[in-house]
């Protein structure tokens, strides 16, 4: 079980901030393969993973990290501050 | 390393002068103080409000490690970064970097940095909502990511 979490314009796509997903998926690739095929909100937001950004347990990562030990996963736009 | 005096992240409004009063005051090595303060921009009247969204489990990590980056690289004796979140008006100030160093190039090369990083690589997330009531999150800009490889060593 992993929390997963969206922000910005994923989260609006997706309709929600976080939920908790039952995964034995080994690597955020396969994750993201898993939701795509959940509903048409989830493919919409995971259209092209090149506009993504992913954070594992809080440090951004990459789309082929392992999920093994892994608690929180989130997606979101490339950041905006500043 | 990054104490809770050099990171703040908040919803509140703050007062740039009052941040630098005694900015790196005290502290040996200390010739130069830079600071920098972002504002809300609005271009042709057109913008109503901004609002900011970040990831507060992971925000103030990211800042703290930039920030430590920035401490030990350009050997700053004081150094703060404040970023707000939510909703600001134009004309609000968004965020203010402050760098103490022993000389001016260092001072401005740190901010610089700071603020390369922290747009690039700080969890926020800026959203517009014009008068006319449309509203788009901010895109970042190919050039933002460019800026960060001048610093690659």
């Amino acid at each position: 079980m992993v929390d997963v979490m969206y922000f910005a314009w994923v989260r609006e796509r997706i309709g929600e901030p976080r939920e908790q997903v039952e995964t034995s998926a080994s690597t955020v690739a396969d994750l993201v393969e898993e939701l795509r095929a959940r509903e048409p909100r989830y493919a919409e937001a995971f259209k092209d993973l090149s506009a993504l950004r992913v954070a594992l347990d809080q440090e951004l990562s990459d789309f082929d990290a392992p999920l093994k030990g892994v608690r929180e996963v989130a997606f979101f736009p490339p950041m905006t501050g500043g | 390393m990054a104490d809770q005096n050099h990171v703040r992240v908040q919803a509140e409004e703050f007062d740039p002068s009052a941040e630098l009063r005694g900015f790196g005051r005290g502290r040996k090595n200390v010739g130069a103080v830079v600071s920098f303060t972002g504002i809300v921009r609005d271009d042709d009247g057109s913008l109503d409000r901004m609002e900011i969204e970040h990831y507060p489990g992971m925000t103030q990590k990211a800042v703290a490690a930039i920030v430590d980056e920035a401490i030990t690289r350009w050997e700053l004796g004081q150094c703060l970064v404040i970023h707000r979140y939510g909703p600001m008006r134009p004309g609000d100030q968004i965020m203010m970097v402050a760098t103490a160093a022993k000389h001016r190039v260092a001072a401005f090369e740190a901010a610089e940095y700071l603020m390369d990083y922290l747009k690039s690589r700080a969890p926020f997330w800026k959203k517009e909502f014009t008068k006319a009531g449309k509203t788009a999150w901010v895109d970042a800009k190919v050039n933002d990511e460019d800026a960060l490889k001048r610093w690659a060593r």
